[in-house]
């Protein structure tokens, strides 16, 4: 497919020029001109008054693609520990099955067979497992090996996984191998009714816009998704499912992984669980901002997190960062004070049942995920607030 | 030791923003910079060098203006720079990105590859792991430490959520890194004059033997579909008044909660 101007239509007007996030429309002869920087987000073709842009199928779009079945979800554990979101995914997967018609697998690399009955009670059918010592602890190429292997064997449509450390070093992998498409981070994932596509939903451009992203040939659709952002879904304990062992037969490793060492960061894991958070930004100006916040913090029994930007000024270490690239929390109280809120913070926040935003510009997109607002400077605002609390707990 | 270090020029704020009215995103007079991330890889290549000898080879895909980023890592003190530019490579996702930085390295010649964890502008980082996964050479992402490197021994430490994993392997071999590896150096006078008259070696898809199929947007499995601007919560009340009346009615509101 390709994106095509109409010259005889076009008049020059160069709407389309504004509306494009590539940079791609150039004006030539005073006509629009769509260059080889275009990514076909068809974002111009609304916009064109005179309906002069337009999408051209090629034949390669009408090939028909051998869809695969089956939703697949990697269930990532650590120790033992089935990571949370992978929780999470099958309660989104479930959801993708039913519209799809198909059926929720998911895939346990080492862990017990209790671990994989635990999978089944959470809303997978079948559970492929491997528990042979090799993949107990994660390394990427024997996961990365073996899990491409079960995919050519079975041919899922789909297959998700967290968007931890873990998942996001070996999927990249795993579709390199496949030549499947891999969507990172993604934040929602929706089924197209037409095309039965999963449409990928993921932050773009450092966050500041959204993109859906799809695969409209290869198989399978894979995607990387954040967590805390998906419901985990219902939890049956008298659930049946299939379990079908899997052998590492001839998975071998460049790799090998000497040790792991624990290092407890008490706020980095405080952060995702949290009650009460108060997180600041470029607006605290600095140290001394931060320590308005630690203060509010105090009374409220919060704890406190940062934007990127504030940790990239150096005010707070990058273990409270809030974010695309930091963490993501819900906690039941959030408040922002002097974050601008880039989408890249917002979807590390924005599941937080109540938002409270302060920041002295009222055109802030915080603004637009807050509970309430509160337009003004956070050195006067913050401290107030803290000394009312103060007072009320007396 | 043959060094290859892939950076990625983007634009200097991650938080460009976002014109309110129009949906669209604010570009003009955003400098470029070297993705932060890869800056730290270089400083990992330079400090490696200094230890085992042999060449750092900086290599990037862009358009003609990535230039720019090649010089200032010439200017940090790499060896030679290569830009890989050609008009088929525009529209790649992670996956054709992947596999045409590949067979370009495969090119150069590499016994240990370093790239940032991720660029700040995609977010995904992706593009590491599929190229050691298209040369069929192991990766280990998010490497906070080097240990020890030699022609024939590696054992890093790898950052994780709970903590941190001693990996060991052997050349070649492909590292992401993370900011916490080093504090990379300021280029030098000298380096900036020398990095000025540098020549930058061009590559393009038939230089390095590439299969057309798989370049660019024709290659890339992924497409973005449509972009669109966050949804706005509905339910939100801006407090109005004095700042003592904006606290007073959101401590009552949040008590009203039971949030305090």
């Amino acid at each position: 497919m390709y994106i095509k101007v109409n010259k005889d239509l076009c008049s020059g007007c160069e709407a389309c020029l504004q509306s494009c996030p590539y940079d791609a429309i150039v004006m030539k002869d005073g006509k629009a001109e769509i260059t080889e920087l275009c990514q076909l987000c068809r974002a111009c073709l609304s916009v064109c008054p005179e309906g002069a842009i337009s999408e051209v199928k090629e034949a390669a779009d009408l090939k028909e693609t051998d869809q695969g079945k089956g939703v697949w979800v990697f269930a990532e554990q650590r120790d033992g520990k089935i990571a949370g979101v992978s929780l999470e995914l099958l309660g989104a997967g479930k959801g993708l099955a039913e519209k799809l018609g198909t059926e929720l697998a998911a895939v346990l690399f080492g862990g017990t067979a209790d671990d994989a009955q635990e999978l089944i009670r959470w809303g997978a059918e079948k559970v492929f497992h491997c528990n042979d010592p090799l993949l107990s602890t994660f390394n990427d190429e024997p996961y990365a090996s073996l899990l491409s292997k079960l995919i050519v064997e079975q041919k899922p449509e789909i297959v998700l996984t967290g968007a931890t450390p873990i998942g996001r070093s070996f999927f990249p992998r795993v579709a390199a191998r496949l030549r499947a498409g891999l969507t990172a981070d993604c934040t929602s994932l929706e089924i197209d009714n037409e095309t039965k596509n999963l449409l990928q939903i993921r932050p773009a451009f450092g966050g500041n816009i959204m993109a859906t992203i799809f695969c409209p040939h290869a198989r399978p659709q894979m995607a990387t998704v954040r967590p805390r952002v998906m419901k985990k879904g219902e939890y049956d304990a008298s659930r049946k499912g299939e379990v079908v062992a899997v052998s590492a037969k001839g998975i071998t490793s460049r790799t090998r992984v000497v040790e792991t060492v624990k290092e407890i960061a008490e706020t980095a894991i405080n952060l995702q669980d949290a009650n009460v958070i108060v997180a600041g930004g470029r607006g605290m100006g600095g140290d001394k901002g931060f320590q308005l916040l630690r203060e509010l913090a105090e009374v409220l029994g919060a704890s406190v997190a940062a934007s990127r930007a504030a940790v990239d000024e150096g005010w707070i270490p990058y273990r409270h960062q809030v974010g695309q690239t930091g963490k993501t929390v819900g906690p039941k109280l959030y408040i922002a004070c002097g974050i601008s809120g880039a989408v890249q913070h917002l979807v590390g926040m924005q599941s937080s049942d109540i938002i409270i935003a302060i920041n002295k510009n009222p055109e802030a997109p915080i603004f637009r995920v807050a509970t309430y607002g509160i337009v003004g400077d956070v050195h006067e605002i913050v401290p107030l607030l803290t000394k009312k609390i103060k007072d009320l707990k007396g | 030791m043959r060094i290859v270090v892939c950076i990625k020029q983007v634009p200097d704020s991650a938080e460009v923003r976002i014109n309110p009215e129009t949906n669209t995103l604010i570009r003009d007079g955003v400098p470029t910079i070297i993705n932060p991330y890869d800056v730290h890889a270089l400083e990992a290549g330079l400090q490696i060098r200094e230890k085992t000898g042999g060449k750092v080879t900086v290599l990037t895909m862009g358009p003609p203006q990535a230039e720019t980023a090649l010089r200032e890592a010439l200017a940090m003190g790499a060896d030679e720079a290569v830009l890989l530019t050609d008009r088929t490579f525009a529209g790649s996702d992670t996956w054709a990105t992947a596999y045409t930085l590949s067979k370009a390295i495969e090119h150069i010649g590499a016994d240990v590859i370093l790239c940032g964890k991720q660029a700040i502008d995609g977010d995904t980082a992706q593009v590491g792991p599929e190229i050691a996964e298209f040369m069929d050479i192991p990766h280990i992402s998010y490497i906070r430490k080097i240990v020890d490197v030699s022609i024939d021994r590696l054992v890093v430490q790898r950052l994780m959520d709970d903590g941190f994993d001693v990996i060991e392997s052997s050349p070649p071999v492909l590292l992401t890194v993370v900011r916490e590896l080093n504090v990379p150096r300021m280029p030098s006078l000298k380096g900036k004059m020398a990095a000025k008259k540098a020549e930058i070696k061009k590559m393009s898809a038939a230089d390095i033997k590439a299969d057309e199929n798989d370049l660019g947007l024709k290659g890339s499995p992924t497409q973005v579909r449509n972009i669109f601007a966050p949804e706005a919560k509905t339910d939100r009340k801006m407090l109005e008044g004095t700042a003592e009346e904006k606290i007073d009615t959101l401590v009552k509101e949040l008590v009203g909660l039971k949030c305090i």
